[in-house]
């Protein structure tokens, strides 16, 4: 059906005001039913509908806005005086308990109470109701309540743009404070008007930080100074290091020069158990870890270079990130061993076997960001994760899984502290929030035995590590003697017979291996028809990668 | 008026006791060996303390009454007698 409507407008009188006026309705098109179309549609009988002979209802939700709450207190003063007697008047107040205390009812109820009391004094005097009859013996095991963490509390960023919160620090004394560092860690995008602010919170009060601290560039890093628990160390995002008194305010009292301090974000920075207690490290990508002494913080007392191929704390930076010197990753029982977080899991090392670290976890889904080894079990550790997860992982209890494993928000988490008591963590979260969880008593309070088992278990895999780095080095040196002597016949038989022995061996092991990951994954990939052999070509590569130990020895076989 | 004041001198003197005072209902202290400050704090908490107990008691059962009221802390016991009118306060330490 053609349709055309005409509008017509000179174009002087374009931008004309308009003047409307009323005219009767004006039929513009009238399109009439068709009877035909009638025949595209088919009756439907009986129509199906439901009906419902209720009260329709709605249901809504509201969240109500954050209630904040300040504790503030009242002063009372001396009441219920009559009206006649001026309580502060020391005349008036004798005169009206000289009144009272010559009332009747007065003495005799004093007379009656004096009675009551004085038996209950003198029974207090007698026995101590409180004595503790079965002290001798033995504590009966409770029984195990499951392990749970809860959240207690939540800090949130009071400011408008969201920052990461990259580093957490528990005050020293007592540990009601906590100080928190924001940056936005993505290279060169942090948006305009960011603050540069790091708070101080107190634990008591979500609403409102304590205090804020206001460095020239965003904070990375910050740390208590665990002799002087005024004194703050924070390391900049643009290199430098700066120092505050918390007594003093939230401006800088010291900052050192641009010249000296690092070239790239400050990551790792931690204070020296010094007799001075003002000396400190800081590391960053930049490769470098710089000593300082606060008093003079204008220009580093040493500076290091670091390798890839020594200290590396996080597989996964060039730089140092985290700073281990003393403890903090290391485990503070066992002070050979310590733990490092890095890519996808969480390994344990110890200072004996270098090679490779004595346990590990598998690979997970998320990248971990960061952990923390428990102060008061020495079988118990934190780490976050990038999907916003902390686990607890108990190695006296289960080695393959965390014990517990939490989502404490869908944001990712950056960092973790753990406070002295064993009981707290506090963790940082992209956007800015704090959280911080208890632990339930299980997991914080040491369990007999504990340190048994967990040295025995430490020494355990370092002597297997060691087993197996000894036998690396051994097969090394007879491939290179092998090589070098190609004349030797003997050598090569016997290496020949040894040889094979081990290859029989390693190939079992190998392909037991590889038949139980195959099964598991064949289960897994039922649905999809095609892929069940592609799969296992894939898994023999995978497996290969992750049996570290015999994989080498393998290679070897295969290469001669 | 004397035996009164024996009677206080009596329960002031046993082993143990740091402090005896009475209260009136409405809080005001009549006697005290205490301090004024620590009188008064004492005086207040302690007045509304016993009527929620005595409320308390009377709640489960009407035909119960508060007879007496023990607080036991880490430091010391403070013990309440309470009257239709007045309250006799002791607080004692006891020896363990």
């Amino acid at each position: 059906m053609e349709i055309v409507y005409v509008y017509l407008k000179k174009r002087s009188e374009f931008g004309k005001q308009c003047n409307f006026s009323d005219r009767p309705a004006d039929l513009n098109i009238d399109i009439l039913p068709n009877p035909e179309l009638a025949a595209q549609f088919v009756e439907r009988n009986p129509v199906d509908t439901g009906t419902q002979c209720s009260v329709s209802m709605s249901e809504h939700e509201a969240n109500t806005e954050r209630f904040e709450m300040e504790s503030r207190g009242v002063n009372h003063v001396e009441g219920g005086w009559p009206k006649d007697v001026n309580p502060l008047e020391l005349e008036q107040t004798i005169r009206f308990r000289k009144k009272v205390e010559k009332d009747e009812n007065y003495i005799n109820a004093i007379m009656q109470l004096g009675l009551i009391m004085e038996h209950c004094i003198k029974q207090n005097n007698a026995i101590d109701i409180y004595q503790e009859y079965f002290d001798d013996e033995e504590e009966v095991e409770v029984t195990e309540e499951a392990s749970s963490a809860k959240t207690i509390n939540v800090f949130r960023d009071p400011q408008e743009i969201r920052r990461t919160a990259t580093h957490l620090s528990w005050h020293p004394d007592g540990n009601r404070k906590l100080a928190v560092a924001y940056s936005c860690l993505d290279f060169q995008r942090a948006p305009v008007g960011m603050s540069h602010e790091s708070y101080i919170w107190d634990l008591e009060n979500p609403n409102r930080p304590e205090m804020a601290l206001k460095p020239s560039s965003p904070l990375v890093t910050l740390e208590y100074n665990p002799k002087d628990s005024h004194v703050i160390l924070g390391g900049c995002y643009n290199g430098q290091i700066a120092c505050w008194d918390t007594r003093k305010g939230s401006l800088v009292a010291e900052l050192s020069t641009i010249e000296f301090s690092h070239r790239d974000p400050v990551y790792g920075s931690i204070w020296l158990q010094s007799k001075t207690g003002t000396e400190c490290f800081s590391a960053s990508t930049d490769g470098q870890v710089m000593w300082w002494d606060i008093r003079k913080i204008s220009e580093p007392t040493e500076v290091v270079i670091l390798d890839i191929t020594k200290k590396e704390q996080l597989e996964s930076a060039l730089g140092a990130i985290s700073l281990e010197f003393e403890p903090t990753l290391r485990n503070p029982f066992y002070p050979k061993n310590f733990l490092t977080v890095g890519d996808w899991t969480a390994r344990i090392w110890s200072e004996d076997s270098r090679e490779s670290s004595i346990m590990w976890t598998k690979y997970h889904m998320a990248y971990l960001t960061d952990g923390a080894w428990s102060p008061v079990r020495p079988a118990v550790f934190f780490t976050t994760k990038m999907d916003g997860t902390l686990d607890i992982w108990d190695f006296v209890f289960k080695q393959s899984d965390p014990a517990l494993s939490l989502k404490v928000c869908d944001e990712a988490l950056f960092c973790l502290r753990v406070q002295d008591n064993g009981c707290l963590i506090a963790c940082g979260s992209q956007n800015g929030t704090t959280t911080l969880l208890e632990v339930s008593s299980g997991l914080s309070t040491l369990q007999r035995n504990e340190r048994n088992i967990a040295s025995s278990m430490f020494e355990r895999e370092t002597r297997r590590e060691k087993i197996l780095e000894a036998r690396q080095k051994e097969m090394r040196l007879k491939e290179k003697g092998k090589a070098e002597g190609k004349d030797d016949d003997q050598r090569d038989e016997e290496l020949a017979t040894n040889l094979e022995e081990m290859v029989a061996q390693a190939e079992k092991e190998f392909f037991d291996i590889v038949f139980t990951e195959l099964k598991k994954k064949e289960v897994e990939a039922m649905a999809k028809k095609t892929k069940p052999k592609k799969a296992s070509l894939e898994m023999d590569e995978e497996v290969e990668g992750d049996y570290t130990g015999e994989e080498e020895e393998v290679s070897d076989e295969k290469s001669v | 008026m004397t035996e009164v004041e024996e009677t206080l001198k009596r329960i002031q003197s046993h082993k143990g006791v740091i402090g005896t005072m009475v209260v009136n209902a409405e809080g005001i202290p009549i006697r005290t060996t205490l301090d004024n400050s620590t009188t008064v704090q004492y005086a207040g908490l302690l007045h509304q303390l016993t009527i929620k107990a005595k409320s308390t008691i009377r709640d489960i059962d009407p035909q119960n009454d508060l007879t007496f009221l023990r607080i036991r802390s880490k430091k010391h016991e403070i013990m309440v007698a309470p009257d239709k009118e007045y309250l006799l306060i002791v607080i004692q330490n006891p020896c363990e």
